[in-house]
């Protein structure tokens, strides 16, 4: 059973890389391209020598980058598929689809919209290469302590939903997870590597790509997750004892 | 599926846990080595000597939203 899940969430997962890599293609590789020639401008102005490409810029923009969003699409829909496998009728009465696509919804905002508001998404020659162990650190921090609010304020929510009812449950939880989000963004130190001739638009166009990649990921993992596995999960007949599809 | 009703079938049933605890550490630990592979790998630490990998899946990298460079 889980397995089928794990399988068919990477297969989903994989679908959903395909789909991110031709957005990514077509919105985020002219914001890199764009990044690194004023990157290897600011190398000249400074009288350095230009980098060796150990890898072309081709192949970064072509096989490199589908391999790394495919690659991270289907460990996505796997670790989804997980997550799934553990909430699935532990979640109200949600039933496989509804489970997917609210688990894409939480899991969206708590892996990426929340980390990324506070650190966000940055373009080649945006950071100071010194800093890389300490902004690696800081970012998966940041993600850590977004899933665990995250899954604590689902299980305020449920805690509460029965006295509050549906709504008021769920408006008191978000609130306890932007109260928690609002301390943990001024507690945890600013990054801001931005060099100040950096273009503000290309800076901007990059963030909105990377985002977007994400959504294309977590949209269809969500939709086509939930499709894919409906016949797969148990169901409960109105008067018969718990069984099983396949 | 020899069991048929009329009424519809609503009801989810979850899967216990000591069935899914091993699919989860040993699914969740590779699943989080690819991601790991792809976001940080030959930046912030290193498995493998070199710059190779960092290089290859640059852009991906950047576009994904690990910190990089
Ligand atoms: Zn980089």
């Amino acid at each position: 059973m889980v397995g089928k899940l794990l399988l068919r969430g990477m297969l989903v997962g994989l679908v959903a890389g395909i789909l991110a890599f031709a957005f990514a293609r077509v919105y985020g590789e002219p914001q890199v391209d764009k990044a690194i020639a004023f990157e290897e401008q600011q190398a000249q102005a400074a009288g350095e020598a230009p980098e060796p490409e150990m890898v072309s810029r081709a192949i970064q923009a072509g096989i490199g980058l589908a391999t790394g969003v495919l690659v991270y699409g289907a460990a996505l829909g796997g670790l989804f598929s997980l997550v799934f496998a553990y909430a699935y009728g532990r979640l109200g009465s949600l039933g496989p689809r509804g489970t997917s696509a609210l688990l894409a919804l939480l899991g969206f905002l708590a892996v990426i919209v929340v980390p990324g508001l506070k650190y966000p998404a940055n373009p080649p020659a945006v950071g100071n290469p010194e800093t890389i162990a300490y902004r690696t650190e800081l970012f998966f921090i940041m993600i850590v302590i977004s899933i665990a609010a995250m899954v604590a304020a689902v299980g305020l929510a449920q805690r509460l939903w029965n006295r509050l009812g549906a709504w008021n449950a769920s408006i008191a939880a978000a609130l306890a997870f932007l109260v928690v989000f609002a301390l943990v963004k001024a507690a945890l130190p600013d990054i801001n590597e931005v060099p100040e001739s950096f273009s503000a638009t290309v800076l901007w166009q990059f963030r909105v790509a990377s985002l977007g990649i994400q959504l294309v990921l977590w949209t269809v993992v969500g939709l086509g997750f939930g499709a894919v596995v409906e016949r797969v999960v148990g169901v409960r007949d109105q008067r018969g004892p718990a069984r099983r599809y396949a | 599926m020899s069991d048929t009703t009329f009424a519809p079938s609503y009801g989810p049933v979850a899967i216990p846990v000591r069935e899914l605890l091993p699919w989860a550490i040993f699914g969740g630990l590779l699943l989080m080595l690819a991601i790991y592979f792809i976001g940080a790998e030959e930046g912030a630490t290193s498995l493998i000597r070199g710059t190779y990998v960092h290089e290859f899946v640059h852009d991906g990298r950047h576009l994904l939203g690990f910190p990089c460079h």
